[in-house]
């Protein structure tokens, strides 16, 4: 505690810096690494593992299963079925769940029934799922026009906020690179792309949009009387707002992530496959990818996008030079090479 | 001063959150002793079990759906479902073109194919009419002594058309029958049937299919008006068919008009059931038809609508299907709330790690959040039929993490002003002027997500989006009337006042100095390298830049800070000399 405030405080002062906005090209590079390798694996794998609701199909879940062979699962649909091709898996302890190609209605309640039987279970322990084959395509035409809708409203929203417009940029490239990065992730991990998991990555532009919405109203605090702060360049204001939120960045992402993690591990663990696995799955990634993004991505990318600007320029090349005569001064008696400057 | 205001203004502030949770309380309570509500929230068909379907409208001649057209067709599928004998089935449009239907356990195949099905409507002449109930058994006719027809039928309201077996069935029916109201999608078109009007209460024997809906061109409601244009006050219904129609209908009044009742009259079937059972008044030769009665404004409006959806070419398609079982959606539910019971007992231990006392401020917000949210959904549940779905309480359990974030992001700002030197009480007023601003402006993104998804999004996605976008509310009631004003009251106590090393608020650990300078002036804790120049011109330009981005209060801010610092320059510059 006293060591994590000592360290609050240091950041806060900006005794202690760690240079987010100053290596913004290191950084960059190694963000575009990550989604490169992310995407490459992704298409490596052969693209994304889409779940059925994507794909079309009869899916049946069965539970509380005493002996979770597959083949009785297969079987249970071969019998009604012979031409169609089922898959079963054992997704979580005593869960077992078959996934066929689109059935008829009658085909459904006997594949039902037989599955009932061949794994000696309750009728309400089996789960049917039909997805027809355009459904998927709907759901995902309508996310794209949430997407497009929210980024336009929301760009509008920062930009009328912090009476910038290169804020609001910011917040939204970077903000694109944390869903590409997190899809990325999901992809090459290969887990199941589901509507829950998508209903997961709608939060993560929420969340990850709100987390930098923080971390910029401090850099908007810090850069809004730049002509009564001498001292610091615009990217070392912009840098050490950051840093003062370093502490609330850290903070909540742990906050976020315990509930998150909590969900997935009983999500996963415990009920398998499912909704709330897939929601706090890709919640999980992207609380990381968002956090850590706002602090590498969107801060430098700001400080980027004003450094070109004339007044600022001025300023900045002024402080350095303040800053070069006051060190020639302070260390000539040390070093005689720092005067070069 | 100003702090005997600020305690009173934080006491009438959680004055005001206790009345809103009990004035939540007592209409809940209302609801409970009404029997309206049962006091929990009603859960989704993902926690409750039951089957789920989507489906989209599809029309035969590929034309795209309107919007009214889906709400008809909604109103119909709701009668279909209610008709078939399914109790508690909901029905709903999501988006533009989606129709959801929720029912408790599993459909039978004849419920399902009734709902994708089109409408069926059929106009047939009425041939005899009879009791409601059926005959009592003494008074009926054998079999053998119901004479058979004597020839075949010439038109639509030929007696022959009726069969022996028909007017059986005829005097067997009891209309009053709970089955009597289920659906019929299977009346042959060739043959007399036996039908019930249940508004009138009369039963039927009705000729065959003489004009099918799609026949009809449009329909509407209105007033009757008098040859003279007068309006007649009362309520008609305006029937226009298509050409085919128009001339069918002619045939069929000229048929019926004059001829002795009840075989003056046609019947309107909708799903095999009378809607309206008219008298033709007059020969119709423009295929433009009145039908007058006993009309309301409401029942002519109904009988508009049912005609409308009749000529509507639309069935549905299933888009996706789900039956889950009551125990699965009771096991989920469980373990959800497990997860977010688990997940708040972390967030809670984490609080006390870092903010000590604190955290207890924290976790109090939390909960208090927590009920506001349970109440809002009960409430929504019994007046708009809210339902948690399992994508809900992962929303709630994912917004316990964004909500502990605004007590984080006020807290690091109240450290940061004793930072800059400011006692803890001055330090809670300071901060939070900056805090409320940053939570509130993250916030609305959140609510500005939940909104975007609500209304684009189907199926799950709006559940979630729902709770995200509640929860986000209630947050940022929490935090203005509970969390800031609670610690302006701490800061009153001498725990916090004094920084006890367990408040979390310890000023040592914050490396205060006392930087109070007198004559109510605060100089900014800043490290060594201070450096005051003179304005350069140069400069003003991104400064004009930073001030175009203020808003009015803060201009006026920076505009005293400015006063303050060149009557306060000299205080500094001594201490610039020996950097």
């Amino acid at each position: 505690m006293s060591r994590l405030a000592t360290w609050g405080n240091e950041l806060y002062a900006g005794k202690k810096s760690y240079q987010f906005v100053q290596k913004w090209k290191t950084w960059f590079v190694v963000a575009l690494i990550l989604l490169v390798v992310a995407g490459g694996i992704t298409a490596l794998r052969g693209g994304f593992n889409l779940g059925i609701e994507f794909r079309g199909g009869s899916e049946f879940t069965v539970s509380a299963v005493e002996n979770t062979d597959p083949s009785i699962g297969e079987q249970a649909v071969t019998a009604v079925v012979p031409e169609v091709e089922a898959t079963a898996t054992n997704i979580a302890p005593g869960t077992v769940r078959v996934q066929t190609a689109e059935l008829s209605d009658d085909q459904t309640l006997q594949v039902a029934t037989n599955l009932q039987e061949g794994y000696g279970v309750a009728q309400e322990q089996v789960t049917s799922n039909f997805v027809g084959p355009t459904w998927g395509a709907a759901v995902s035409q309508q996310m794209l026009i949430g997407l497009i809708v929210f980024l336009v409203l929301v760009a509008l929203y920062l930009a009328i906020y912090f009476r910038t417009w290169k804020m609001s940029a910011a917040a939204i490239v970077g903000l694109m690179y944390v869903v590409a990065l997190t899809v990325g992730i999901y992809g090459a991990i290969g887990f199941e792309v589901t509507p829950p998991a998508i209903i997961g990555f709608l939060l993560i532009l929420s969340y990850s949009l709100y987390d930098t919405v923080v971390v910029f109203d401090k850099i908007r605090e810090n850069t809004q009387n730049l002509e009564e702060d001498r001292r610091r360049t615009f990217d070392e204001l912009v840098n050490l707002a950051v840093n003062q939120t370093l502490v609330r960045s850290i903070t909540t992402s742990i906050v976020g992530i315990l509930p998150v993690g909590s969900i997935l591990f009983i999500g996963a663990g415990l009920l398998g496959a499912g909704t709330l696995r897939d929601i706090s799955l890709s919640i999980f990634v992207g609380i990381i990818v968002g956090t850590v993004a706002t602090l590498f991505i969107q801060a430098p990318l700001y400080a980027l996008f004003r450094r070109n600007e004339e007044g600022l320029k001025d300023r900045d090349a002024k402080i350095l030079r303040r800053r070069g005569s006051l060190e020639s001064k302070d260390e000539n008696s040390v070093t005689a090479d720092a005067s070069n400057t | 001063m100003a702090s005997k205001n600020s305690q009173s203004r934080a006491r009438r502030a959680l004055a005001w959150l206790t009345a809103i949770i009990v004035g939540l309380g007592v209409i809940m309570g209302i609801g409970i002793a009404t029997n309206n509500s049962n006091g929990l929230p009603l859960l989704a068909l993902d926690l409750e079990g039951g089957t789920q379907m989507v489906l989209s409208p599809e029309t035969t001649t590929g034309e795209a759906v309107t919007a009214e057209q889906m709400n008809q067709a909604v109103e119909i599928i709701r009668q279909r479902v209610d008709g078939s004998g399914v109790s508690e089935a909901e029905i709903n449009t999501q988006g533009d073109d989606n129709v959801v239907v929720s029912m408790p356990g599993t459909p039978d195949a004849q419920t399902r194919e009734l709902i994708q099905a089109s409408a069926n409507m059929e106009f047939r002449s009425v041939l005899t009419a009879g009791s409601f109930q059926a005959t009592p058994e003494e008074e009926r006719l054998d079999v053998s002594e119901i004479p058979e027809p004597e020839a075949t039928p010439e038109n639509g309201s030929d007696p022959n058309w009726i069969t022996t077996e028909v007017y059986d069935e005829f005097q067997r029916t009891d209309c009053a029958a709970p089955e009597a109201s289920q659906i019929r999608d299977d009346l042959p078109a060739d043959e007399a049937v036996v039908a019930c009007d249940f508004d009138t209460q009369v039963k039927y024997i009705l000729g065959p299919l003489e004009i099918s809906g799609d026949q009809i061109e449009s329909a509407d409601h209105g007033m009757a008006s008098t040859p003279t244009g007068v309006s007649a006050n009362q309520w008609v219904v305006n029937i226009r068919f298509e050409s085919e129609g128009a001339e069918k209908f002619r045939e069929i009044t000229q048929r019926l008009t004059g001829m002795t009742s009840p075989q003056d009259q046609f019947a309107i079937l909708l799903d095999g059931q009378i809607v309206s059972a008219p008298a033709s008044q007059a020969v119709i030769l423009d295929g433009q038809a009145q039908i007058s009665g006993n009309f309301d404004e409401e029942s002519a409006a109904q009988l508009a609508e049912q005609l409308q959806y009749g000529s509507l070419p639309i069935s549905f398609e299933v888009e996706s299907e789900q039956q889950i079982s009551a125990t699965l959606g009771q096991d989920q539910l469980f373990w959800g709330l497990v997860a977010g019971l688990i997940g708040l007992a972390l967030v809670a231990v984490y609080q006390f790690f870092q903010y000590r006392a604190l955290g207890l401020v924290t976790l109090t917000s939390i909960l208090i959040m927590g009920i506001l949210t349970y109440q809002a959904i009960v409430l929504l549940g019994w007046s708009d039929n809210y339902r948690l779905s399992l994508a809900g309480i992962a929303g709630i359990i994912v917004s316990i993490g964004l909500t502990a974030d605004s007590f984080i992001v006020y807290f690091e700002r109240i450290k940061d002003e004793m930072r800059n030197g400011r006692p803890f009480e001055a330090a809670v007023n300071y901060g939070w002027d900056r805090a409320k601003r940053t939570i509130t402006v993250s916030k609305l993104v959140n609510i500005l997500a939940s909104v975007v998804l609500f209304f684009v999004a189907v199926g799950n996605v709006r559940g979630f989006a729902f709770t995200l976008g509640l929860t986000s509310i209630a947050d940022l009631i929490v935090v203005y009337m509970f969390t800031h004003p609670v610690m302006q009251l701490l800061a009153k106590t001498r725990f916090f006042a004094s920084g006890h090393p367990m408040s979390g608020m310890d000023p040592s650990l914050l490396g205060q100095k006392p930087l109070y300078q007198g004559a109510g002036r605060i100089r900014e804790f800043r490290p060594e390298e201070e450096v005051v120049e003179v304005r350069s011109k140069k400069n003003k330009r991104s400064g004009k830049e930073a001030a175009r981005r203020q808003t009015i209060a803060e201009r006026r801010a920076a505009e005293r800070a400015a006063a303050l610092q060149s009557s306060s320059t000299s205080d500094r510059e001594p201490a610039q000399e020996d950097s």
